[in-house]
């Protein structure tokens, strides 16, 4: 033993494993020799565990909504510059805004089809938090965004084109809530599935596609649900997974 | 030297600490919401706490320096706020304290009973000690973590953690020290 007097502070020291190995061993023979010091010593090492016990669930808790990212993130001043540089770059289209009033039906795909890549500009670069609510919480994405949109979702899953549900968010929409479905392939390319709902059907709509600053657009209405697929990926590939889209949710 | 400074502030601009900021912040909030379930024993008065934090922290967030701990600022953010509720409720806030200590369940009991007598025996903590404990028995923080957290000096930590732990050890073993909290009421 050493010549060492173990002191209140290690004592506490050595319930939260603070102490060198050396010394824990030391204060450990010091232990065996006072019951009562061992004793306390026990309970404090009980309370650590027992307070772990009762309050760790709390970390897998879903977060309430005033608590998720959107509730608050928005008061974010350069978040807003940055929101309001992508809508500039993507509604500063030549062609097809200029046809966006012509019919009224053409002009509400042609908003979805901006307000989509206009989101997709915005989420889509994010790296830490591209998303509210992970793929690791489907049902509980699904569940939520139903919930909020008043209808009830699919999410469709695009593995067989190499794509892998991200997770998804709410975002304001025209005339109410939309919901944005992030996928992401091996190489980090994302694409953004995009819904909103009307309060009336439209009928269906055939895709319709619209471009610009490397952002493509497949639109289509479907009832009174709307949907715009989104991305980087050449024209070619985005209609390959928009059809995929399609075909889920029409099966 | 100056064009390390320099190119720093290039970089500070080019990548907005607001968005740095956030996505740190984010990842704080489910310790954050831990941390102060146990401080408030009342999960929709952790909530309001965690929220006023979040308020806080984004007018503040110039304060915080990018690179340093930002879970450390935000716990010390949450500190201040709640020393400040407690203060400012202090009057009303005793009633309902003498309650859930009154209210205390027998100690042979099941396992969802011990949580709540933990609970009640925590709120009966002096609020410095109840700190003091969390950030070191939940948080697993260091004590040099927990004093910059609480701005004392780490000295104050250790005998806020002796006491603390020693108090409420007595109180859920029904031990005599357990009178003063009594004599409160």
């Amino acid at each position: 033993m050493s010549g060492h007097p173990v002191n209140e502070t290690e004592l506490q020291a050595y319930v939260d494993g603070r102490l060198s190995a050396a010394r824990a061993a030391e204060v450990a023979q010091y232990l065996a020799q006072h019951d009562d010091d061992a004793q306390r010593v026990a309970a404090y090492r009980r309370q650590n565990e027992a307070l772990q016990a009762a309050f760790d669930p709390v970390l897998a808790e879903p977060l309430p909504a005033r608590l998720q990212p959107g509730a608050w993130r928005l008061r974010f001043p350069l978040q807003r510059y940055a929101i309001a540089a992508a809508l500039m770059a993507v509604s500063g289209l030549a062609g097809w805004q200029l046809h966006a009033y012509v019919a009224a039906e053409r002009a509400q795909s042609v908003y979805l089809a901006r307000v989509a890549a206009v989101a997709h500009a915005v989420y889509s670069p994010e790296v830490r938090h591209p998303v509210e609510v992970g793929a690791d919480q489907e049902a509980h994405l699904v569940g939520w965004l139903s919930k909020r949109l008043g209808t009830s979702l699919k999410i469709p899953h695009l593995a067989a084109q190499g794509f892998s549900l991200v997770g998804g968010r709410l975002l304001p929409g025209e005339r109410g809530p939309a919901a944005q479905f992030m996928y992401q392939d091996i190489k980090g390319q994302r694409l953004t599935l995009y819904v909103r709902v009307s309060s009336e059907a439209r009928g269906q709509t055939a895709f319709r596609f619209a471009q610009e600053n490397g952002v493509g657009v497949f639109y289509w209405l479907d009832g009174r649900l709307g949907y715009a697929l989104s991305g980087e990926a050449d024209r070619g590939e985005l209609l390959r997974v928009a059809d995929a889209v399609y075909r889920q949710l029409n099966p | 030297m100056l064009r390390g400074q320099v190119l720093r502030r290039q970089k500070q601009v080019k990548r907005p600490v607001s968005d740095v900021f956030a996505a740190q912040a984010m990842q704080c909030i489910p310790r954050l919401r831990r941390y102060a379930r146990a401080l408030t024993g009342d999960a929709s008065a952790a909530d309001d706490l965690v929220q006023d934090v979040l308020e806080r922290a984004l007018v503040k967030q110039s304060l915080w320096r990018e690179g340093t701990d930002l879970r450390a600022w935000l716990f010390t953010v949450m500190h201040n706020v709640f020393v400040n509720q407690v203060r400012s409720a202090a009057a009303s806030r005793t009633v309902p304290m003498d309650d859930a200590v009154a209210d205390l369940p027998q100690p042979q009991s099941t396992d969802r009973l011990e949580i709540r007598d933990l609970d009640a025996a925590l709120q009966a903590l002096p609020e410095e000690q109840r700190a003091v404990l969390l950030l070191v028995g939940l948080e697993q923080m260091t004590y040099d973590e927990a004093a910059r957290v609480l701005e004392v000096p780490i000295g104050t930590v250790m005998s806020r953690l002796s006491r603390g732990r020693e108090r409420l050890r007595r109180l859920m073993q029904g031990l005599p020290d357990a009178a003063p909290l009594k004599a409160v009421k």
